[in-house]
């Protein structure tokens, strides 16, 4: 073990992070490579087949509302999965689940740029003005803006070099901004409804249950005896 | 030495590094292909659109939705009708469903014969009405208008119906009446509702209400049909109303009942959220919905927005009715 892998090494562990070379990934990396594959190519099944049923005009009466709910049902889908990713691990002990968690942030972020597209473009046809008439008049549109607005830095500080020059806590503590997008994605959801609310109260929930799990994990996950001290530089 | 010497084993027991990589690459090309139809089959399941389209045989209209004799018959002035397949399977009926596609599967269940309609509260001559009577004292005619939903969308609707108010004035009102109210049927034999109201967040039974200026007005009417047809179930078999210069939750479907009365009737929409639906909920471009502008809509078959028309462009029948009143305030 060279000096710079070893200081990567006990950074992690301090800090209780797999980000960049997770101690056991429960995987082979040939096997990670296929799960990362399998996942890309699934996760674009929902679009392949929106843009198929578009086509074939079997999206329904109103297309374009139906394009507008559906991808912002998927953002919600995707950043419910990558909240997933961290409780599934540390119950199943499966770490390389985490090297989806990238992929699973980013569809997110994908799907959610697609359902702010056809919102502006569908509805408002770029009109500036009816678009901010739109974000000061109404909450849902305020608050599903904030959502998407949460995920641009995550997006854009999701690569490897940028976890590096922020560093890991620094990063991790960004990235909590996770929390907020799918809270504030939620409210979105629940306020836009007219009377059923089911479906974003199934959302809520889920998400509840997955911040809340952090929150207990915090709480009752803390160490008795001290954390284990870090190797000293040599 | 921790490896075994090459000849402890036959070579002929080694497995070929291509067979090898070979059936992995096959099972794992498999793998993929499955997750992807499972994928596949759970969106479709989940999250794609249930429509069914409808029987040319059932709809009288060749594939593109034109009805088989006279197509130029259903338009309005340089406005296409709407195809009878979206009008029949994009549907706000929250007896059956809350979103627009599940009211064209689930209301087929609704029993609409025998139906009646009593017509009560402050008249000389109240009665309860068999469909078939109605039919005789009132022969529908085709009458093709506007509907334009809170929700920004829009459909040209060609209705076969009569005017509400011709059945008012048979059943003779008396001096105090001033509202007609209206009830949809709740009644589990006729299968409806099928939703809970918990899972609709509405009050069973669906009731809505007019002026009963408003309800006099020749452009009010009871619709028994579209295209010619009898109505489908979505669309609020076998007798519903419509009001077409007014949102379209104010055209109460599947009715069971109207009554006069002296104050305004409750509503549904505006019981479960009074700050978003007003008793009149006149079309309006000038009054934004908490939800939706309402300075456009989008016409169910287009692309592109149209602009919103005051009194969902019959201003010129109905303005007069609101003379002196502020719309903003009863929205």
């Amino acid at each position: 073990m060279n000096r710079q892998e070893s200081e990567v090494r006990s950074q992690n562990k301090k800090n209780r992070l797999n980000i960049l070379t997770p101690v056991s990934l429960g995987a082979s990396v040939r096997d990670i490579k296929f799960y990362k594959l399998t996942l890309f190519v699934n996760a674009l099944v929902p679009l392949g087949l929106l843009v198929w049923d578009w086509r074939g005009g079997r999206l329904g009466a109103n297309p374009l509302d139906f394009l507008t709910r559906t991808t912002g049902t998927l953002t919600l889908l995707f950043l419910v999965l990558t909240l997933a990713v961290t409780p599934l691990r540390k119950l199943t002990g499966a770490n390389w689940l985490v090297r989806l968690r990238r992929m699973l942030g980013l569809y997110a972020f994908f799907y959610g740029s697609l359902h702010l597209l056809a919102y502006v473009w569908f509805d408002k046809w770029f009109d500036a003005s009816a678009i901010a008439d739109d974000v000061a008049r109404r909450r849902f549109i305020l608050v599903g803006l904030l959502a998407f607005a949460s995920l641009v830095p995550l997006a854009v500080t999701s690569t490897d070099r940028m976890i590096k020059r922020l560093g890991g806590k620094r990063w991790q503590k960004l990235h909590r901004l996770t929390y907020v997008a799918a809270a504030a994605g939620v409210l979105h959801y629940y306020l836009l409804v007219k009377s059923d609310t089911r479906k974003p109260l199934l959302f809520a929930a889920l998400v509840a249950l997955l911040l809340g799990y952090r929150l207990a994990a915090a709480y009752f996950g803390r160490p008795a005896v001290p954390a284990q001290p870090v190797a000293p530089r040599r | 030495m921790l490896f075994k010497k090459a000849d402890d084993i036959k070579s002929s027991e080694i497995t070929d590094e291509r067979v090898y990589v070979g059936r992995r690459n096959f099972l794992r090309g498999a793998a993929l292909a499955a997750s992807t139809v499972a994928t596949g089959l759970l969106y479709r399941q989940l999250l794609a659109p249930q429509v069914e389209v409808a029987t040319p045989e059932a709809a009288g209209v060749d594939a593109a939705g034109v009805p088989e004799t006279a197509p130029k018959r259903w338009g309005l002035d340089g406005e296409e009708a709407t195809s009878y397949q979206d009008i029949t399977h994009y549907n706000n009926f929250y007896e059956f469903g809350t979103d627009k596609y599940s009211p064209a599967r689930r209301a087929q269940a609704l029993v609409t014969r025998p139906w009646a309609v009593a017509v009560d509260g402050l008249v000389n001559r109240p009665k309860v009405f068999d469909l078939d009577e109605l039919a005789r004292l009132f022969p529908p005619e085709d009458r093709i208008y506007r509907l334009r939903c809170v929700e920004a969308w829009s459909m040209v609707v060609p209705w076969l119906g009569f005017s509400l108010g011709e059945l008012i004035r048979l059943a003779e009102p008396q001096g105090g009446a001033r509202y007609v109210a209206f009830e949809t049927a709740n009644d589990p034999r006729r299968k409806i509702p099928a939703l809970s109201e918990y899972e609709a967040g509405l009050d069973w039974p669906y009731v809505e209400g007019l002026r009963l200026d408003e309800a006099l007005h020749p452009l009010a009417t009871l619709a028994v049909g579209i295209y010619g047809k009898p109505l489908p179930p979505q669309n609020g078999a076998p007798i519903r109303l419509v009001v077409p210069w007014k949102y379209g939750f104010k055209s109460i479907k599947s009715v069971v009942r109207i009554t006069l009365v002296e104050r305004m009737p409750p509503t549904s929409w505006n019981r479960t959220n009074s700050a978003e639906y007003g008793f009149f909920s006149n079309v309006n471009p000038e009054v934004p919905h908490p939800r939706w502008s309402q300075a456009s809509e989008r016409r169910i078959g287009e692309y592109a927005r149209r602009r919103t028309l005051p009194f969902n462009g019959y201003a010129e029948q109905v303005a007069h009715l609101y003379d002196g009143m502020d719309l903003k305030y009863y929205f």
